[in-house]
């Protein structure tokens, strides 16, 4: 199936409406579904529109970009999950380690001590933030270096191949990442009406 | 209908904790499970916690409601976010509720919290921040599970609620009326290093009938974020089999791992000062946070030298403005191992402050921060507790020591609870210590009750506890663990200046267990009809042997505790106002395990005519 182009010529609108216009007219089943039509794309904006409004304002950053793209490329993709999720990770994160005010700042001038030390303070916060709403387990129990089989039937999900990949199951081969998997991961939730845009609020000293 | 579940509720100085086990017929082994309570953690942030922290903070009005799941007018916080929003705006914050619920100087029931606080915040009482504290865990409990169904309401389970063994009789007044405002009806009182001993057997699963014998003297160690309790239990023969009684329990002191991590954090400050740094109040909270991670890594692990200090700067820009300094292990044994445990003689007591004329009302914090000391004061005074009860035989002594009166009553095993004691260092110094009395009074070395979870151990053990009164596991018994004496003022002439003297009647002996009552003591007191009349009231935790009716002309330096004074109005019904009606005091300990005092006229107009007396009044300074 070709691509529907996301804007349509001038021409085409024309005849297209011309006989909307009659169809509209005599076809009253027709006439129900582009009276439903009118609304419908406001309230879910095509993923491939480059500048939709989404329904929470996201920074202006590359990632984001690149998620579009992916989507463009396939578009039975179902919809973006709901940013709030990942607003409450990230308050999180900024909350008991600082994680936001210590990706946000330029470190180039900074000595390696100093890095060092505050590099403590996040680590310290995010990890306890992270353990304490986070289960991650490693997917491979063995060490790192050493020799495993994969079995007929492994899964290509939780094991990634790399070097010579060819031929079929069952493969040996040394394990370079023990690979991670979150088991459990319980997130904290905005109490209603609270703005989760809002990572942290300024302050100010009375 | 019935209570589906035993609930056990640590009300802690710092943190609290709700553990529960569904009451099954039969001989299953419920397990015990902790609450995860939601709380709110940030400003519109939600999050469920199995500690909810001792704090609640009074929200200005700028800051909107505090909204929860089931309150969305809220305009207060408890818990995690009243913690850290305390650390921002200090005078709206109420912390150590507890603390101030056993504090006799003040009148609990009075709106004195916070102390100090703007003229806009609406203050509270002791009470009050108690009961706001267990009405988020019943709110809580409710939310998650009697949303469909309301006879799973915590109103409606039974609740074993722990309090400090050494809380008095008006302490433990307060802390049902607490309850009681917050909906929680069916409840039991249990003391804290009980309910520690109890999740102790718990976690040992059988294993622990072995590990104690007939003839131990277990003595709990319970060092909280703010409070230290000591308590000391018999493992005696009865019908042939070991039942557990608590002989003992230690006076309360204001003293913890909260006071551990403000002395590091004033050691890390004196260093940066003597760089020229300047620490303000953030900096200091943030510095005590830190020091307290770096002390649980010290105190853990032995080959650490050193553990850096790190405060990051308050605003977005971390690098830059930030303080930066270590805590050596040199430092934590000379300010935690030497400073709180010292070791000392079995002889030492610990230092008492003078008094100063003019005392600010605040918490009468211990004065003296030797935990060591307060242990010798407490083993000393308690040498006979063991001395009297029947199918008890102490462990034989050494012979050359056999001779002499014992120094201090003899441990054989101790069981820590409490997170400070988490601290190997500083588990390895008490027993060290302790150990050493021990010797030079010539008993075996007391052992380490291992297994213990230091944490969640009292509200466990709580729920460990209702299940055991539903006929599975042990109980301990114990009763009250002081005699109480009402103080009569004797008929002598006046002398300037010298305050009459005073006779103490006892009206509870020791050790009255739960739904009995204290005989009628023969004397009459005169009370005024229609006027308030007070008693002075005393406590003796070393006093067994006076029963009900027993007067005291003198005692012994510091065996008699002067409590907040007892209070009775009699009303006019059917006696005409300002006429003195002759009644006897009479003493009964509810199932609740609270002390119930009442008034009994000599003569009543109508049957069973009585009047209850209120504990826990304010004295007047």
């Amino acid at each position: 199936m070709s691509e529907p182009d996301p804007t349509l010529p001038f021409s085409t609108r024309l005849w297209f409406a011309w006989a909307c216009f009659f169809r509209v007219l005599f076809d009253a089943t027709f006439a129900a579904r582009a009276f439903a039509a009118r609304t419908a794309p406001e309230q879910l904006p095509p993923p491939s529109s480059s500048r939709a409004p989404t329904s929470t304002p996201l920074p202006e950053h590359d990632a984001p970009k690149s998620i579009r793209s992916v989507s463009k490329a396939s578009e039975k993709l179902p919809a973006p999950p709901p940013a709030d999720p990942a607003l409450q990770l990230l308050a999180l994160l900024q909350r008991d380690g600082r994680f936001i005010d210590f990706l946000e700042q330029e470190i180039g001038t900074f000595p390696d001590v100093e890095i060092g030390a505050v590099a403590r303070v996040v680590h310290e916060g995010c990890r306890k933030a992270l353990h304490a709403h986070a289960t991650i387990t490693p997917i491979r129990t063995e060490e790192e270096g050493a020799t495993v089989t994969l079995p007929e039937g492994y899964s290509p999900s939780l094991v990634k191949l790399s070097g010579k990949v060819q031929g079929a199951a069952p493969y040996k081969g040394v394990l370079r990442h023990r690979g991670w998997r979150a088991t459990d991961l319980v997130l904290p939730v905005p109490v209603k009406g609270h703005d989760s845009t809002v990572i942290t609020p300024a302050e100010v000293e009375l | 209908m019935s209570a589906r579940y035993v609930v056990g509720i640590d009300l802690g100085t710092t943190h609290c904790a709700l553990a529960y086990a569904p009451i099954e017929e039969g001989e299953s082994t419920a397990a015990v499970e902790v609450l995860s309570a939601p709380q709110l953690v940030a400003q519109g942030t939600l999050d469920a916690r199995p500690l909810l922290p001792s704090f609640l903070y009074l929200a200005h009005a700028s800051e909107g409601p505090q909204a929860l799941p089931w309150d969305a007018e809220r305009a207060f916080v408890v818990g995690e976010y009243a913690r850290s929003r305390g650390v921002d705006a200090p005078a709206r914050l109420v912390s150590s509720a507890k603390s101030w619920l056993s504090h006799a100087g003040v009148d609990r029931r009075g709106s004195i919290l916070p102390l100090g606080a703007p003229e806009d915040v609406e203050k509270i009482s002791p009470v009050e921040a108690s009961w706001r504290l267990l009405e988020h865990l019943a709110e809580a409990w409710d939310a998650r599970f009697a949303a469909n169904d309301p006879s799973l309401a915590l109103a409606r389970q039974e609740v074993i609620l722990t309090v400090p063994a050494s809380f008095d009789a008006a302490a433990r007044d307060l802390t049902v009326e607490a309850a009681g405002a917050a909906g929680i009806e069916n409840l039991t009182l249990l003391e804290e290093p009980q309910a520690a001993l109890y999740a102790w057997t718990l976690a040992r699963g059988d294993r622990w009938r072995k590990e104690v014998k007939i003839g131990d003297v277990l003595l709990v160690i319970d060092v909280g974020g703010g409070t230290t309790d000591f308590s000391a239990i018999a493992a005696l023969e009865q019908d042939g089999a070991l039942e557990l009684v608590r002989v003992a329990v230690g006076d309360h002191i204001l003293l913890g791992g909260d006071n551990m991590d403000l002395a590091l954090a004033h050691v890390v400050r004196q260093k940066l000062v003597a760089e020229g740094k300047e620490i303000d109040r953030w900096q200091m909270s943030a510095l005590t946070y830190a020091c307290r991670a770096a002390k649980e890594s010290l105190l853990n692990d032995a080959s650490l030298a050193s553990a850096p200090i790190v405060v990051a700067g308050r605003g977005s820009k971390l690098f830059g403005g930030g303080l930066r300094s270590e805590l050596t292990r040199d430092e934590v044994t000379a300010t935690l191992v030497d400073g709180f445990f010292p070791e000392v003689p079995a002889t030492a007591r610990p230092s008492v402050r003078a008094r100063v004329g003019l005392t600010q009302i605040g918490l009468p914090y211990a004065a003296d921060a030797a935990i060591t000391r307060h242990l010798a004061s407490f083993l000393g005074r308690q040498v006979g507790a063991v001395e009297k009860i029947p199918g008890f035989t102490p462990p034989a002594r050494r012979g050359d020591a056999g001779d002499r009166a014992p120094k201090l009553l003899h441990p054989t095993a101790v069981l820590f609870n409490g997170g400070v004691m988490k601290g190997t260092a500083l588990a390895a110094r008490l027993i060290g210590t302790l150990n050493a009395w021990l010797s030079a009074d010539g008993a075996p070395p007391a052992r380490v009750l291992e297994g213990a979870d230091l944490d969640l151990a009292v509200a466990r053990g709580a729920a460990s506890y209702g299940l055991a009164r539903h006929g599975r596991g042990l109980r301990i018994r114990g009763g009250t663990a002081r005699a109480y004496y009402v103080g009569i003022e004797s008929a002598v002439p006046a002398v300037p200046g010298v305050e009459p003297p005073i006779t103490a009647l006892c009206l509870a002996p020791f050790g009255m267990e739960e739904g009995t009552s204290a005989t009628l003591p023969p004397h009459e007191l005169g009370l005024v009809v229609g006027e308030p009349v007070r008693f002075r009231f005393f406590g003796s935790s070393v006093r067994r042997e006076d029963q009900a009716g027993t007067e005291l002309d003198a005692w012994k330096e510091g065996e008699l505790a002067e409590l907040s004074p007892i209070e009775i109005t009699l009303p006019a019904e059917g006696r005409r106002e300002g006429d003195v009606v002759p009644v006897k005091l009479h003493a009964a300990v509810t199932e609740i395990g609270t002390l119930l005092l009442e008034a009994v006229p000599v003569t009543p107009q109508k049957p069973d005519e009585r009047w209850k007396i209120e504990l826990g009044v304010r004295a007047e300074g």
